[in-house]
């Protein structure tokens, strides 16, 4: 793709992109990823925050280094004051402070990023895979399969995610009614959440992807591809994806942030992450009146939650910026469309607004409002 | 064009159709309306079990009971009838009347808030854009990505903390100690001297000039004990008149225009000599009368922009309009200012006038201003909350937008042609930026009216999200489809509305009949 862009704008007379040379496509997403410090950064403070989080109080059975687990009562420690001082550098005994019962925020708030973390992988993941599949083939073979995918999408983006997560609530606290959605989501209450949530926050992917695969599949590659016997799936896979890798990568990292934002908001309202497991959400709820006496309650998920969000943030920025899916889209086109160097100048007005007048696809906007739930 | 509309008509109608019937089963699915009383162990368990069943028809499963609900629902469709009928809550009220009041909560939550963040968000997206790669720009863009990663009940929990508790303990003691005063003027300066831009020494003197004025200012107050008795007075209403019709007419002719600028400067005067004229008739003001003022100041404006004239009336009358119409605002702020002590002393607000939960104060008498003040102070928390969280959107959109079109080639031709850079920016590049924002923005106006969730619930507000909210822990699915209904339809006129405008904005993109 990268070879085929630099060498078609070449010939219609736009200046070569001197990094491409002699790089791969994923060398130079990579240079230009490594050179965005905002990017660099984030990646830094996510990696150290999922480390800490996943090493520290345990994961799925394994334990971890730090002596106390969210659920475990102890005795006040200075009345349950933070015992964290940054200079001289002291861990201490409790070093987030105790609640009022004396379990040790630390260990909860590290329980609450694995959760969030979790839910955030899992929404990443299922939104991504059915976000592709339905845009592709939406995209791909337009028709009847279009219509009845499109329309779908539809009527799932304007259902409320508040409600399916109440209605997963209510599955999940319905321990003894034995059907095996009920068990599991008793279980595994993260992990229905984040796949409930997953199930409906692909509709954005979905039609991105749409638009990405209705464009590419009218380039000369896929008719050369086709001419010379590709099957559908290889031109899907090979031909196509490849190209469209950037604003999916792009996308589903704005998504991801947009979940962790949309689980603390339900276990806030009491429909996401259930006592006695817990959540960044489901603390910052329980703690809010406790905030005079004891503010570190609430200071410290609150941390967490703005930390992981805004460097996930910065990472799909710098993703963004590597990928620039627009810019990349825009010389190929002008070079598809007016073919010659004489037509540049007009084609460069955006005789084809789709493409360059519309910044919606920075996608800025992962869907829902700014309230952080989508809905109602 | 009416094919296409017809056609996206009747598609979001199926849609609507499908989605609610899921929306119903699934509310439906979502619990046990009969279990508070299953538990309970009081006598007539029976007969209330028997009136809820009763009420909420629940011998009839879900999947038929969408289509009672549907057989009402559909009345509503009858113009004039009067015969809407969307079911009844848990608490026996009928679905219509509680939706109208919750409207009504929920608009005045969240109109103000919208707008701000649109006006706010575009204008730093703007800025930024113009000054792309400086401090202003990064520190914008951090901001934005730091607000875009805050959960709004976070920021609400924090704003109730300190912008009500501390900001009311602040209001009964009003004094600003020196360090205070001048840690503020350092702040405010270094902001200044960032966002001004240019060379290291015009920043300076800008930052220096932003410093010493509000650090006195400040000490002015705490000594005059102003914010007990805030006011603006003529004085500051003529000074800030200047300096908002140079504002005005900088942006909206250049100040070249000297004939505008004049006319501007005039409307200023006229507005100070209207704030003496007005003060009487303010004292019995009412909502209309508020309305009608604003108009006049405007066609106060416009008229003596028309008499001074020039080569341009056009522009005369613009910034002369806008000019007047913001000195109008300022003396209505003024007259605000002067009820506030008497709000403040009112019995029902007891010297905390900034609240934390509610819409207004319980059972509060007062004239139009105190009431006006009242609805203010409760608004102003999750106003602030609100614009905090959506901003960054706005801010990040317009930018990119804004970069988009400067890098296009009539900006260039318009440049090389040689009009000046003010021309360039407010004629050529604002306004087509302005087309991808425009549909954004009848996206979010459409979606305003389903509220905001979770602000609601964080200063209890009874508007949408809280009915919303309401019928899904009592497992009722009539509150939520009558909620989800009207979100839904807003939702997708105003997706229409979206799609015609930007057609409409830019005749290179044609709807498909």
């Amino acid at each position: 793709m990268a070879e085929d862009a630099s060498r078609i704008s070449a010939a219609a007379g736009i200046e070569p992109i001197i990094e491409a040379k002699g790089l791969s496509q994923g060398q130079i997403v990579r240079k230009r990823f490594l050179g965005h410090s905002g990017a660099i950064i984030g990646l830094v403070v996510f990696a150290f925050i999922f480390v800490l989080a996943f090493t520290s109080v345990g994961y799925l059975g394994i334990p971890g280094w730090w002596k106390y687990t969210h659920e475990e009562v102890s005795p006040l420690v200075n009345d349950g004051a933070p015992t964290l001082s940054l200079w001289p550098l002291a861990w201490g005994e409790h070093p987030f402070g105790q609640d009022r019962i004396g379990r040790d925020v630390f260990a909860m708030t590290m329980r609450g990023a694995q959760q969030s973390i979790t839910i955030m992988i899992v929404i990443g993941l299922i939104a991504g895979l059915i976000g592709v599949v339905v845009g592709a083939i939406s995209g791909y073979f337009r028709g009847w399969a279009e219509a009845v995918l499109m329309r779908l999408t539809d009527v799932i983006i304007i259902i409320p995610a508040l409600l399916l997560a109440a209605v997963m609530a209510a599955l999940a606290g319905r321990r003894d009614q034995g059907s095996w959605f009920a068990s599991f989501a008793s279980t595994n209450g993260v992990l229905a959440l984040g796949i409930f949530l997953g199930l409906i926050s692909w509709v954005s992917l979905a039609r991105l992807m749409r638009g990405e695969f209705l464009s590419l599949r009218e380039r000369e590659f896929v008719d050369a591809a086709r001419i010379s016997g590709a099957s559908n799936a290889r031109i899907i896979f090979k031909h196509i994806l490849p190209n469209a890798v950037g604003v999916l990568i792009v996308n589903v990292t704005l998504t991801m942030s947009a979940a962790i934002l949309t689980e603390t908001a339900l276990s806030y309202l009491g429909v996401g992450v259930k006592a006695p497991d817990t959540s960044l959400g489901l603390l910052i709820s329980q703690n809010q009146q406790a905030f005079a006496t004891r503010p570190w309650l609430f200071w410290f998920p609150g941390m967490f939650i703005v930390l992981i969000c805004l460097s996930i943030n910065f990472i799909g920025d710098g993703l963004r910026d590597a990928f620039d899916p627009r810019q990349k889209k825009f010389n190929a086109k002008k070079a598809k469309d007016h073919g010659g160097p004489a037509v540049q100048a007009s084609a460069g007005t955006g005789l084809d607004a789709s493409a360059p007048g519309d910044p919606r696809h920075e996608g800025f906007r992962p869907g829902g409002p700014a309230d952080g739930t989508q809905g109602p | 064009m009416v094919t296409y509309i017809f056609r996206r008509l009747v598609t979001a109608a199926l849609i609507l159709l499908g989605a609610s019937y899921f929306v119903y089963l699934l509310t439906a699915a979502s619990g046990d309306p009969l279990e508070e009383f299953r538990a309970s162990n009081s006598p007539q368990k029976q007969q209330l079990m028997d009136a809820r069943t009763e009420l909420l028809q629940l011998d009839t499963p879900a999947p038929l009971r969408y289509f009672k609900w549907f057989g009402g629902a559909v009345q509503c469709l009858v113009p004039f009838a009067n015969s809407c009928d969307l079911g009844k809550n848990i608490a026996g009220q009928p679905i219509t009347e509680a939706l109208g009041f919750a409207l009504v909560q929920t608009l005045t939550l969240v109109t103000a808030a919208t707008v701000l963040a649109i006006l706010i968000g575009i204008t730093l997206g703007i800025i930024t854009a113009l000054r792309q790669y400086s401090t202003l720009d990064y520190g914008v863009t951090f901001m934005a990505f730091l607000f875009f990663s805050l959960p709004i009940f976070w920021v609400a929990v924090l704003l109730k903390e300190f912008g009500a508790i501390g900001f009311n303990n602040f209001l009964r003691n009003p004094d600003v100690p020196l360090p205070a005063a001048l840690g503020i003027g350092v702040v405010v300066g270094a902001i200044t001297a960032v966002a001004a831009g240019g060379p290291m020494r015009r920043r300076l003197l800008a930052g220096g000039v932003a410093f010493a004025f509000v650090a006195a200012v400040l000490i002015y107050f705490s000594a005059t004990e102003w914010f007990k008795a805030p006011g603006l007075g003529p004085v500051v209403i003529a000074i800030a008149g200047a300096g908002i019709a140079f504002a005005v007419t900088l942006l909206s002719a250049g100040l070249k225009n000297r004939k505008a600028l004049q006319s501007a400067l005039i409307a200023v005067g006229v507005g100070v000599v209207l704030y003496f004229l007005l003060q009487p008739l303010l004292n019995e003001a009412t909502f209309v009368m508020i309305v009608l003022l604003a108009v006049a100041f405007v066609l106060i404006g416009m008229g003596i922009g028309y008499l001074v004239g020039g080569y341009d009336r056009g522009q005369s009358m613009r910034a002369a309009g806008i000019t007047s119409f913001l000195v109008g605002v300022l003396i209505l702020l003024d007259r605000y200012m002067q009820a506030w002590p008497s709000y403040f002393n009112n019995s029902r607000v007891r010297g905390r006038p900034i609240a934390t939960i509610g819409a207004s104060t319980p059972n509060i008498q007062g004239d139009f201003w105190v009431l006006g003040l009242d609805s203010f102070t409760h608004l102003i928390l999750p106003t602030l909350a609100l614009i905090l969280i959506s901003l960054a959107s706005y801010t990040r959109f317009t930018r990119a937008s804004m970069l988009e079109i400067m890098n296009m080639d009539y900006i260039r031709t318009a440049r090389a042609k040689g009009l000046s850079e003010r021309t360039v920016i407010m004629r050529h590049a604002f306004r087509n930026a302005l087309i991808p924002i425009a549909t954004i923005v009848a996206f979010d106006i459409g979606a305003l009216i389903g509220g905001a969730v979770i602000t609601e619930t964080v200063f209890s507000v009874r508007g949408m999200g809280f009915l919303f909210l309401d019928g899904i822990a009592h497992t009722d699915p009539n509150p939520v489809m009558g909620v989800f209904i009207c979100v839904a339809i807003t939702a997708m006129v105003f997706n229409l509305i979206a799609d015609l405008a930007y057609s409409a904005l830019d005749p290179r993109v044609r709807v498909k009949a």
